[in-house]
């Protein structure tokens, strides 16, 4: 017993009370099925709003053209790209989670994974938005972009072109992404049916949970279905936000056309995406009273990977200063001195701070464990992350080769609202998903209590078998 | 008839154009039964029910029907039907003819050339101006005129933008009121063809006309005006000679606010007549230029930039090349140029130019007051240097300088024999303009003017402020104005008449030289407007057109045999043979210039100087988008004129960028906000004439800051004793170059003559001559040709014209100051400017920088829809209906040369203005990015005509991208870098030809020849 004590002061366990099953089934089903709350209403009602500013500003976007933003020439990207690539590395977290530590038999994944496939889903929709509407002519770039027969104009993509593979990387990842959410949640769902009363709510969940009736054999080829979508989203992780910086690294912008961005900017994605799922885990843990299953133990673990992952992008801050000294060229040089200490030396610090000085307090187990500094961390590091993006794109920009071309970037209200309208879909996508679909994978979290009872205590559970009998 | 007859439907009656149609049978076997049928349409029309409507409707026409015509009755309803339409116009009939025969020469879409000529500050330039289907659309230099050689500055480009304006005056306005030529006529026949003494206002009625008449004598024209601007039209001063010989009461002032007041006094001081100079800056090898930027605004003809720049050619380390010093206040493009700039106070310029004469032996020592011995040290060996190169030196002088340095500027040429080789002179009927302006306010003032006829100017915004000429033109009972566009001179006449543009009537105008050219339209008037040389002729009670006016005054010149021959002859070369002044040999009269100079002030306190605008000129052009929005060659200022300070007097008085200064002299005072300018004389201010317009059309209104209220007629261009205030407000100013150092990169590359021979590979180095490697197989472009261009920086100017020609040529739209300000101008091609050295003293240098054309180009790899890609000709093509717009290109150019149309720029184009848009290129639509395409509609015009014409290679030279064209001096050439004579391919060969960026690989097929100075040994 006392052997356990100090396992558990080692390696605290997932779930906390030892809840039932059925426990565990009420908590996460009851979510969505008692009735809504009067906070919801009033929360939706506010981020509905600012999707709607979103689409109104998207609409007087395409209706007048980019000029509403601040873009301009030298700097033909700004905030729309920025936005996006901060959208897309939050879109991170959800496949990590749900593939490579599942592959990694990370079991601490399970309470969260679900709520992290979601985010990332939302993400991707968000930055989705991006590539498409930061064009002139959002028309037509809306097919253009795809390989479909074009009659009319004889047209056939240049796949030379890094924003073409841009279109495949996002979209198979939107798609895998989803594939991989929908398809996890078949035996929540389930679940849900077999709970619903009202038979409108029976019916929809009745279609959505195709027919699972959780027999032996459906759990079978439900598992095989689930490694193969997690084996199939591992290089995913890893090719999406390459891909994304080779937008940058292809180029012969300075400051863009270097070869550790890929590596630099995956890391800096799953930071940013770990921060996000900690911001929300840690409001919906409190508002739903999850603190059974998403433990401190859970959010630890979360911590620890922002602090890796922040000391990543710090070395990569780092090493990119190194190769523009070491490489003995002008301009490069130029854009690291200018990005520190020209016009926007605020932007480049306020991104050191927020992710790499401010982290480093995760050292402290004090702060890693207490839920106010993590909440504030992780927004602050999101808040860096976006500062990231944007120094990249506006600072390399704004001063490259011909001094006589040299310009400043100032937003406009359009770019802020249009950035605040994404945020305000994100957080309407996921009130909706907080309200109607199992926030927690009931079956996951099941099957990790049925291996650790089956197996005494959880250091044995890496070997168990993944999913026992989730029917409580 | 028969159309007509079918929009005819009549009550009951059926296809009337068939009523001679045998009798109509119905088959009644097929018709369900209870219809009323009927057999003819005689057999209808004898109903009641017809016959009643077409009485009530026509009661003549029923009667016809009564008499039995039928015919008759259906022709006439017809006829009444047709005509009932006509006359619901208001348009009189005018006859048209069907273009069955054609135009000669003209093929559908297909440009026509006709010469021409455009005016500006008194001074001619041939033009050649192009036409799509009667519509002007181009301005090129007429290459046989000797004052333009194919070459047209950057007024002349914009000219056309200024003819489809659609804020010109559309009518002739009475009071304010829509009125009628017809009506000028009869008012003009009136008042200059009767007695009008003692009316107030023009009559109103016949009583009233007949009431202000007196006696037949009071016919001599006391108390009529006319008000001009230069004239320089010999059918223009001999229609007025007429006009002044039948009223000869009349007097006629022209006044032309940069005018050359202080030059023509100083030919007259320095010689007892009025002479004037023609410098010939392509047999100078040593030029001294004191406060004149002639390769700039001081001169308003190309020709100083042609000669000047051949001089500046250097295809070996073997050649020579000239010397410029330049001695000035304001930073000019002249200066650019220099190989030496000594900065200096305008009024500190007669002690300098002192100096000079006094090193020369000419001046005695006591005169001179040059303390700076820096300065000493300077001239020293400038004089020196002039002295060693007697007759092929050359001292010129700005418009800014008094007579006296004028005069002395004439001596020191004579005495280094620089006359009848460097200069020459003609006689010139030009005397300063001023004292006659000075008298015509005072007699207004005094009552003694009852009639002002100001053909075309601006004077109540422009004359001196002092004459105050707004509320003098109150005073005249009867103010005429003949303008283009509504100004504030016309806001105050009584009849504002709408000007003629120079392309849409007939005149003729003279070069510097004297040479004629005679001005062909080259479309009918757009707003019905007039010359001047028709109006005088309706006050003359003769109302002739222009055409008649021009070509009986030629027609008469000519021995009557030759006469439509040459008539002919000079309309088609645009050049009128024979015409150019004789040259007389002047003798300058060194006592009298002494004298004059001694009482010259010495320089002191702040001063002001007054500048012609790169964009408005003199005011005139301010409602020209175009010009407005072209960068200004040295501040690279839109949309605004500002207070140009040094860098130490800014930092004196605490000023930065945008603030707004009070500016005062002489009890007078404007504002103006400050652009700090490197390069500028401490203790001086430099503003531009010509802002602030307040009635203009919408472009020009409110940009930029008027400074007439400073000028008075006793300091037209330079103010002493000057004072400035801050006054805490700041303006914002649009620049479209922010950054004016090279950052040590080796951008522009420049050395100096004597480097050069030395080592004539210096332009290279920075590459380092290495072979970066290409990692795909090279396209050999082994059939046909393939494209570039090579770019002389030591003849660019700087001075604008490329970009004005590009922005005619292609389409450009204007953006406003507010986008230029967020970086959206959308110039195809731009004059980077860059300093080098102290910012107190810098040196300038200016790159044309449009699409380098590149052989590896990063645009073309990152584009996703592949709309910009290369030709096998080599070009880098932008196919603009494929283009999404994701600004990648952009980004990854390095050169910065694309341009987005970030926002609809066509948009609200209102008539005439669509109708300068060159047929031959796209207009681009918003969400596009565009850039240079080396005017491939020329390329592809000439290539089709090579084909047509049966031969495949096209000839060097037969193409010129718009740029090249009009280049003044000469410094971009274009062509077929596959045929090794082109002369493309003979400059790239030179040892100073590099191309920028090339470490990228990008392989530009732009390259540029380094620039060179030719430094004084002794000054470097």
């Amino acid at each position: 017993m006392a052997d356990l004590a100090l396992s558990h002061e080692l390696n605290p366990p997932l779930v906390l009370g030892d809840p039932t099953y059925a426990e565990v089934t009420a908590k996460v089903a009851g979510i969505a099925e008692r009735k809504t709350p009067r906070a919801w209403y009033i929360a939706i009602t506010f981020t509905g709003s600012l999707t709607l500013v979103l689409l109104a500003m998207l609409t007087y976007l395409v209706v007048t053209g980019i000029g509403v933003w601040g873009n301009n020439s030298p700097v033909g990207w700004a905030w729309d790209i920025t936005n996006f690539v901060f959208w897309v590395g939050i879109g991170h977290a959800g496949t990590l989670i749900s593939a490579i530590l599942f592959l990694f038999r990370q079991r601490w994944r399970t309470s969260i994974n679900r709520f992290a496939e979601a985010m990332t889903l939302f993400a991707v929709a968000c930055a989705g938005i991006f590539p498409l509407f930061h064009t002139g002519r959002p028309w037509r770039a809306a097919y253009w972009l795809f390989p479909i027969p074009n009659p009319s104009l004889n047209l056939w993509q240049n796949f030379r072109s890094p924003l073409m593979w841009d279109v495949f990387a996002v979209s198979t990842y939107a798609t895998v992404s989803a594939m991989f959410w929908f398809v996890g949640m078949v035996p929540d769902l389930a679940t849900f049916r077999d709970r619903a009363t009202h038979p409108v709510r029976k019916f929809i969940f009745s279609i959505l949970s195709l027919g699972w009736r959780g027999s032996a054999r459906h759990w079978k080829h439900y598992e095989m279905a689930y490694l193969l979508l997690a084996g199939l989203s591992t290089p995913l992780v890893l090719s999406v936000h390459t891909i994304v910086s080779f937008d940058f690294a292809v180029s012969v912008v300075p400051g863009w056309h270097a070869t550790i961005f890929p590596p630099y900017f995956v890391a800096g994605a799953i930071f940013s995406g770990f921060a996000m799922v900690m911001t929300l885990m840690v409001i919906a843990r409190q508002v739903f009273g999850l603190q059974q299953l998403v433990t401190m133990k859970h959010l630890e673990n979360m911590n620890k990977v922002m602090l890796a992952t922040s000391m990543i992008v710090g070395f990569a801050y780092a090493t990119e200063f190194f190769t523009a000294w070491y490489s003995g060229n002008p301009y490069e040089r130029f854009v690291f001195i200018n990005r520190a200490f020209g016009p926007y030396w605020w932007a480049y610090w306020t991104m050191v701070t927020c992710n790499v000085l401010i982290p480093q307090l995760f050292w402290f187990k004090k702060v890693r464990t207490w839920v106010p500094a993590m909440f504030v961390i992780s927004i602050l590091i999101n808040v860096g992350m976006w500062f990231e993006r944007f120094v990249i794109i506006v600072t390399s920009l704004h001063r490259d080769f011909l001094p006589s071309s040299w310009g400043y970037f100032k937003p406009t209200p359009v770019d802020m609202l249009t950035l605040a309208g994404s945020f305000g879909l994100f957080l309407t996508l996921f009130l909706l998903f907080v309200r109607f679909l199992p926030m927690i994978s009931i079956a996951e979290v099941k099957g990790m209590m049925a291996a650790l009872r089956e197996h005494g205590t959880r250091h044995d559970a890496e070997a168990a078998v993944h999913f026992g009998d989730m029917r409580g | 008839m028969s159309d007509i007859l079918h929009q005819i439907t009549l009550p009951g009656a059926a296809a009337p154009g068939r009523a001679t149609a045998p009798e109509i049978s119905v088959s009644a076997g097929h018709e369900p039964a209870g219809k009323e049928y009927w057999r003819s349409l005689t057999g209808r029309t004898q109903g009641t029910g017809f016959q009643d409507w077409l009485r009530r409707e026509f009661p003549e026409a029923a009667e016809l029907l009564d008499s039995g015509s039928r015919r008759t009755m259906l022709k006439l309803m017809a006829a009444s039907f047709g005509l009932a339409g006509l006359t619901a116009c208001s348009r009189p009939v005018e006859k048209i003819l069907p273009n069955s025969k054609g135009v000669e020469d003209q093929v559908p879409g297909n440009a026509l050339f006709y010469a021409t000529a455009m005016s500006l500050g008194g001074a001619a330039t041939g033009l050649l101006v192009e036409a799509h289907d009667g519509r002007p659309t181009k301005i090129e230099g007429n290459p046989e005129h000797p004052f333009s050689r194919g070459a047209a500055s950057a007024f002349h480009q914009a000219s056309i933008l200024s003819l489809y304006d659609p804020d010109r005056t559309r009518r002739v306005l009475y009071n304010g009121a829509a009125s009628s030529w017809d009506e000028f006529a009869a008012f003009a026949a009136k008042q200059f063809g009767e007695p009008r003494r003692g009316l107030s206002t023009p009559p109103r009625s016949e009583a009233e006309w007949a009431r202000a008449a007196l006696s037949p004598s009071a016919v001599t024209g006391e108390g009529l005006r006319f008000l001009s601007q230069t004239v320089n039209s010999p059918s223009l001063e001999a229609m007025r000679a007429r006009v002044l010989a039948k009223l000869p009461g009349a007097k006629w002032i022209e006044y032309e606010p940069l005018s050359e007041n202080e030059a023509l006094a100083g030919a007259e001081l320095a010689f007892g007549k009025a002479l004037r100079p023609l410098y010939r800056f392509d047999r100078a090898d040593v030029v001294l230029s004191l406060d004149a930027d002639f390769l700039g605004l001081d001169s308003p003809s190309v020709t100083a930039i042609k000669d000047f720049s051949k001089r500046r050619r250097v295809a070996s380390s073997a050649d020579t090349m000239n010397r410029l010093y330049v001695a000035e206040s304001q930073y000019s493009i002249t200066g650019a140029m220099a190989d030496h700039r000594l900065r200096i106070k305008s009024t500190g310029i007669p002690a300098l130019a002192l100096e000079v004469a006094r090193v020369l032996g000419l001046a005695p020592a006591g005169l001179t007051v040059l303390e700076n011995s820096a300065r000493r040290k300077w001239v020293a060996a400038v004089a020196r240097d002039l002295k060693k190169n007697a007759g092929r030196s050359l001292v010129v002088v700005g418009p800014r300088q008094p007579a006296a340095v004028h005069a002395l500027a004439h001596w020191i040429n004579h005495a280094l024999g620089n006359a009848g080789a460097t200069v020459v002179y003609i006689e010139t009927p030009r005397r300063p303009q001023l004292p006659a302006l000075k008298e015509l306010a005072a007699e207004i003032n005094a009552g003694k003017v009852e009639t002002l006829v100001i053909l075309g100017g601006n004077p109540s915004y422009d004359a001196p402020a002092d004459l105050d000429f707004a509320a003098a033109i109150r005073k005249v009972p009867v103010t005429v104005c003949l303008g283009q566009e509504p100004n504030e001179t016309a806001a105050l006449a009584e009849w504002q008449l709408p000007e003629a543009h120079y392309l849409e009537t007939w005149g003729d105008a003279r070069a510097l030289d004297g040479t004629v050219s005679i001005q062909q339209p080259l479309i009918q008037p757009l707003f019905a407007g007039r010359s001047a040389a028709e109006v005088l002729s309706l006050i003359a009670g003769e109302n002739r057109r222009a055409y008649d006016i021009v070509r009986e005054y030629w027609l008469a010149q000519w021995p009557g045999a030759t006469a439509e021959k040459a008539w002919r002859k000079s309309l088609h070369d645009g050049v009128v043979a024979g015409t150019a002044a004789k040259l007389v040999p002047a003798a300058p009269d060194g006592k009298r210039i002494l004298a004059a100079l001694e009482k010259l002030p010495p320089a002191a306190g702040l001063e002001i100087n007054f500048y012609p605008s790169a964009s408005t000129w003199d005011g005139r052009s301010a409602n020209n988008g175009w010009l407005q929005e072209a960068p200004d060659p040295m501040t690279k200022l839109t949309w605004d004129n500002a207070a140009l300070l040094s860098p130490a007097t800014a930092r004196n008085a605490g000023l930065k960028n945008g603030d707004v200064i009070a500016l005062s002299a002489g009890g007078r005072t404007v504002e103006a906000p400050v652009w700090i300018q490197p390069g500028h004389a401490d203790d001086s201010v430099s503003v531009a004439l010509g802002w602030g317009r307040t009635t203009c059309g919408r472009v020009g209104a409110g940009a930029g800051h008027n400074v007439y209220p400073l000028r008075t007629a006793a300091a037209l261009w330079s103010l002493r004793g000057a004072s400035l205030r801050k006054t805490g407000r700041t303006y914002k100013l649009s620049t479209t170059q922010e950054h004016h150092s090279m950052e040590g990169r080796p951008i522009v590359r420049e050395a100096s003559l004597e480097e050069y021979r030395r080592d004539p590979d210096f332009a290279s180095k920075p590459d380092g001559n290495r072979d970066l490697g290409q990692l795909f197989p090279e396209f050999s472009y082994d059939k046909g040709s393939q494209w570039g261009m090579a770019i002389d920086l030591n003849s660019c100017i700087g001075c604008n014209a490329c970009v004005l020609a590009c922005q005619a040529e292609n389409n450009i739209p204007i953006v406003g100051k507010d986008q230029v300000a967020r970086g959206r101008e959308m110039h195809w091609i731009r004059l980077d400017r860059y300093y080098n050295g102290p910012e107190e003293d810098p040196q300038a240098v200016t790159q044309p920088m449009a699409c380098q054309q590149c052989e590896n180009a990063p645009c073309e790899s990152v584009c996703p829809v592949a709309a910009t890609s290369h030709s096998p000709e080599g070009l880098n093509d932008m196919a603009y209906n494929r283009c999404v717009g994701t600004r990648y290109c952009a980004n990854n150019c390095p050169y910065k040369v694309r341009r987005f149309n970030f926002l609809d720029y066509h948009k609200g184009l209102e008539e005439p203005a669509k109708m300068v848009f060159n047929p031959d290129v796209t207009v681009r639509m918003r969400g596009v990015m565009e850039k240079c395409t080396y005017c491939v509609q020329r390329i592809e015009e000439k290539k089709t005509q090579a084909r047509a014409e049966g031969r495949r290679a096209i000839r060097d030279g037969e193409i010129l991208t718009a740029c090249q064209q009009t280049c003044p001096g000469e410094a971009i050439v274009f062509g077929n870098i596959n045929d090794p004579n082109s002369r493309v391919a003979q400059l790239k060969k030179q040892k100073r030809n590099y191309g920028v960026l090339t470490e990228l690989n990008t392989r530009p097929r732009t390259t540029y020849l380094a620039k060179l100075r030719n430094a004084n040994p002794e000054l470097a």
